[in-house]
């Protein structure tokens, strides 16, 4: 007997995009259009990547069982390195690059290090963490803004794809993607496993390929695809991968969902819980060099409360704080509603402390709806 | 006169008749022992007659000196007089004896905790019950027994009447159980009851006054301590035939394939080994079956040579003629080691994944490359085990939390398959669930000895340990007590080197 391909909804996600297009269409009809412009659209992606890329490896830290709240210090800490190594010694950008996420890793091992192999919980660790990383920040920088960078490294958060390179990518990605679906047939075909319709699997492609084209032809109205986006959906499309298809990925959603049944299973829980801290560290050390870019400068306070940014999308995202379940799709998507929340009531000038108190309140109105469906459904 | 009594009770869980028209009666002041073998039903009796099964939710009748009870709560039992004192003891570790004891009851003036009064109160209490230590020391300063003793004072200061111990002498040295039953038989002349679950029939025959058998859920019967004699217990407790539920086949014993010499596990910093001085040999193609009471040591011994616990371990252990030391499961695993937890929800599955998942997390090595896992390949391997197992499931991408018991149990032996094993070991490989699904284990079994696995089949239900197993070890309080061949092994010899009656290993 063949296995029944089952074309179950993932009520998670369609809530949240339901949940975001609704956002969106208000926003839109309360600020006459201007709220999906191209140039406001590159502006949102634009602020929605730094907490986008925390927000991909915060989802490997809290689905392991974790939190880290020490990700805005140890962001503000290596962007202030990035700065450091180049306004003050005049180190050029490749090399400033690679010293930064080296130093966030090493961050990261430490961490990690106290978590796995030390029992510390995390959330000590990492608070601690957070007052070790901003203290040893104010105290290399001696408290002074570092700046400028120079042009090249201003690239990470400034620039655009040119138009040309722009379409060549979005082909490129959606020949990938057809080639990908034909794979998976091939080889399903060849262990004799049931097949969806060709229909069903060249359409989801077909409809990918479409919004993604859209999406690139707004931005390119504009100025084109922003690097940092770029970033973003480099590292959000590896991590999905290792999340899904290495036995890396597997492990972390197995110790998350159950750590001694995972441990029996011959799971090293140890080493895995290290290399998630180390992977948050070298994303938080991206994140902090998109931010540095992005201001041209490192400053003390750069990336304060970003870690509540990013659990936030994170949560939101459907991520469960128990750990085992949630997607870095969510994740992000989480993050673009956060983010979509902040520029819409700023485009309509709404005073700052209401977006704390919305954002606040989405934050647990999307908890609370997680809750109640997990409870229908189980009784 | 009778204190006590419950009257035809019926207790049901979805899918099993716990309790089946139970009746039990104590006379007013005496020492009644409660005996049966594990999953008879004396802790569902005990919980119904606490309130921690709430009245509703069971039928018949409990009579507290002739006037019918009906328990919401366990305070509603306890404001009755009836107290009942758990294995892992209830008290606050970290809180003074006094304040324990007065838990949720504390003596107050104005509103505000009466501290005089309350330590006062307490010594009263602990000069009671043998005693003579300050009620302002730390709980966690005090030995087991001395804890045990606490909880009774605790009781006592609730004006209780009915007293339940639940295995109070389980994890009790010599002494203290010396003590402890000194301090019952002290009770009793108060006027003070005490109902006494243990599986220890020499305790019970020197404790008590009066003795009660459940099997299966049912009452077989109360006798007079002189009226019965220990092996008069055994019998009543075994009492079943064995139906021909058991697919048993003559196995084709082959060459060791497992050895352990002088095995013990020492957790961290624990002076008490969890297995002591273990010695045994599994053959290939071998079932060999270990029996014991609960808390005897069996699921630590399988634990610890799994490589379960962290800590260190003495004496030597051989696989198939090779040294093997324990370090982790990861390394059992590649050594062909394979265990079946007795806990699958938490030992075995990780709940909220689906049944492919589950299957291929201990093999994941076998469908990835690089580390990257084949999908496909994963979907394929699944289903092959899922149609050898019969795993009843929507689909491959259902959640296991919601299967029943059986199919859980099901993708926990295909993960343990996909594995490969050389040596499987089956820790109470059909607890709770049903016929049909046993007796697809039970063909299993054969199956794998055919292939020339060798079993170690650890089991609390006799008849299975009976059916399934070529030899059978009996462990009690970490040990091995002895070993029964297929032709001696039968519940009575079972229980008795289970219930630490001699050691017969000497004799043959």
């Amino acid at each position: 007997m063949k296995n029944r391909i089952s074309f179950k909804l993932d009520v998670r996600a369609y809530t949240l995009i339901i949940a975001l297009i609704m956002i969106f269409v208000v926003f839109t009809i309360l600020t006459n259009g201007d709220f999906i412009s191209s140039r406001n659209i590159t502006n949102l992606s634009r602020q929605m990547t730094v907490i986008g890329i925390l927000a991909v490896g915060m989802t490997l830290i809290i689905v392991a069982g974790h939190i880290d709240l020490s990700v805005g210090s140890l962001l503000g800490l290596t962007g202030g390195i990035a700065a450091i190594l180049q306004v003050w010694y005049g180190w050029s950008t490749f090399p400033v690059i690679i010293v930064t996420i080296l130093a966030g890793i090493l961050l990261g091992l430490w961490q990690g290090w106290w978590v796995a192999y030390k029992g510390v919980p995390a959330f000590i660790v990492t608070l601690g963490g957070m007052m070790i990383f901003r203290g040893i920040l104010l105290g290399i920088s001696g408290g002074q803004t570092v700046a400028p960078m120079n042009e090249s490294f201003r690239v990470i958060g400034q620039a655009y794809i040119p138009y040309v390179i722009g379409y060549l990518l979005t082909a490129v990605l959606i020949v990938f993607a057809f080639i990908m679906v034909a794979r998976k047939r091939k080889r399903r075909q060849k262990l004799d496993l049931a097949l969806s319709p060709v229909s069903f699997d060249y359409g989801t492609v077909i409809v990918f390929s479409v919004l993604i084209t859209l999406f690139v032809y707004m931005l390119n109205r504009y100025h084109g695809i922003p690097v940092p986006l770029l970033i973003l959906l480099v590292i959000a499309g590896i991590f999905i991968f290792v999340s899904k298809n290495t036995t890396f990925g597997r492990h972390i959603y197995a110790i998350g969902g159950n750590p001694e049944a995972a441990k029996l299973s011959g799971i090293n829980i140890k080493r895995n819980i290290l290399s998630v801290f180390v992977i948050m560290g070298a994303l938080s050390a991206v994140a902090g060099m998109v931010l540095t870019s992005r201001l041209n400068a490192g400053t003390v306070s750069a990336g304060q409360m970003y870690e509540l940014d990013a659990i936030a999308a994170v949560v939101i995202g459907g991520t469960s704080l128990m750990g085992g379940v949630g997607t870095i799709v969510g994740s992000i998507l989480g993050a673009l509603i956060m983010a979509s929340i902040d520029n819409g009531m700023s485009m309509m000038n709404v005073p700052p402390f209401w977006q704390y108190i919305v954002k606040g309140m989405i934050l647990i109105l999307a908890v609370w709806l997680d809750i109640s469906s997990k409870k229908k459904t189980a009784s | 006169m009778s204190i006590l009594e419950m009257r035809g009770i019926t207790k049901e869980f979805p899918g099993v008749k716990a309790l089946d028209n139970v009746n039990f009666k104590v006379k007013k002041g005496e020492i009644h022992a409660l005996c049966g073998e594990n999953g008879a039903g004396k802790s569902t009796l005990m919980k119904v007659l606490s309130g921690v099964h709430p009245h509703g939710t069971y039928d018949g009748k409990i009579l507290i000196n002739d006037k019918e009870q009906n328990f919401q709560t366990i305070r509603d039992s306890e404001n009755a007089g009836v107290t009942i004192i758990y294995q892992e003891l209830a008290l606050v570790k970290d809180m003074t004896i006094a304040e324990n004891i007065f838990l949720g009851n504390e003596p107050t003036s104005n509103g505000f905790i009466d501290w005089e009064t309350m330590f006062y109160e307490a010594n009263k209490w602990l000069k009671k019950v043998g005693l003579s230590i300050e009620s302002n020391l730390k709980v966690s300063n005090l030995g087991i027994g001395q804890q045990q003793l606490i909880e009774i004072a605790k009781a006592l200061s609730k004006n209780c009447e009915i007293i339940i111990m639940d295995e109070p002498t389980a994890a009790l040295a010599e002494e203290e159980v010396e003590i402890l039953i000194n301090i019952l038989h002290q009770l009793r002349e108060d006027g003070i009851t005490v109902i006494y679950i243990s599986h220890k029939l020499k305790e019970v025959m020197r404790i008590s006054d009066s003795v009660t058998i459940l099997r299966d859920g049912q009452t077989i019967g109360t006798k007079g301590i002189d009226e019965i004699d220990e092996s008069g217990i055994i019998s009543m407790m075994v009492g079943r035939e064995l139906k021909d539920l058991f697919p048993y086949e003559n196995n084709k014993i082959d060459e060791v394939i497992l050895k352990l010499d002088g095995y013990s596990f020492f957790e961290h910093k624990s002076k008490k080994p969890v297995t002591d001085d273990v010695s045994l040999t599994l053959h290939k193609g071998e079932v060999l079956g270990i029996g014991g009471l609960m808390g005897a040591g069996r699921t630590e011994l399988a634990t610890s040579l799994f490589g379960g616990y962290e800590g260190k371990a003495e004496g030597s252990v051989y696989i198939d003629g090779e040294k093997y030391e324990v370090k982790g499961p990861k390394e059992a695993i590649d050594k062909g080691l394979a265990y079946v937890s007795e806990d699958r929800k938490r030992y075995g599955l990780v709940l909220g994944m689906d049944v492919a998942k589950n299957t291929t997390m201990a093999s994941l090595g076998q469908i990835s490359s690089l580390s990257f896992i084949n999908q496909e390949r994963e979907i394929w391997e699944t289903e092959k085990y899922n149609k050898k197992m019969r795993v009843k499931t929507p689909s491959l991408e259902t959640k296991v939390v919601t299967l029943s018991g059986g199919n859980q149990q099901k993708v926990v032996l295909s993960k343990w398959l996909m594995s490969g094993p050389k040596i499987l070991i089956l820790d109470e490989p059909t607890r709770g669930i049903d016929v049909g699904a046993k007796q697809e284990i039970y063909k299993l079994i054969n199956e794998l000895t055919a292939q020339g696995v060798g079993i170690i089949m650890i089991s609390s239900e006799l008849p299975e340990l009976l059916g399934m197993s070529d030899r059978v070890l009996v462990m009690a309080d970490r040990k091995i007590m002895g070993e029964l061949s297929k032709e001696e092994a039968n519940q009575e010899a079972i229980l008795k080197l289970a219930t630490g009656g001699e050691n017969i290993e000497e004799s043959h």
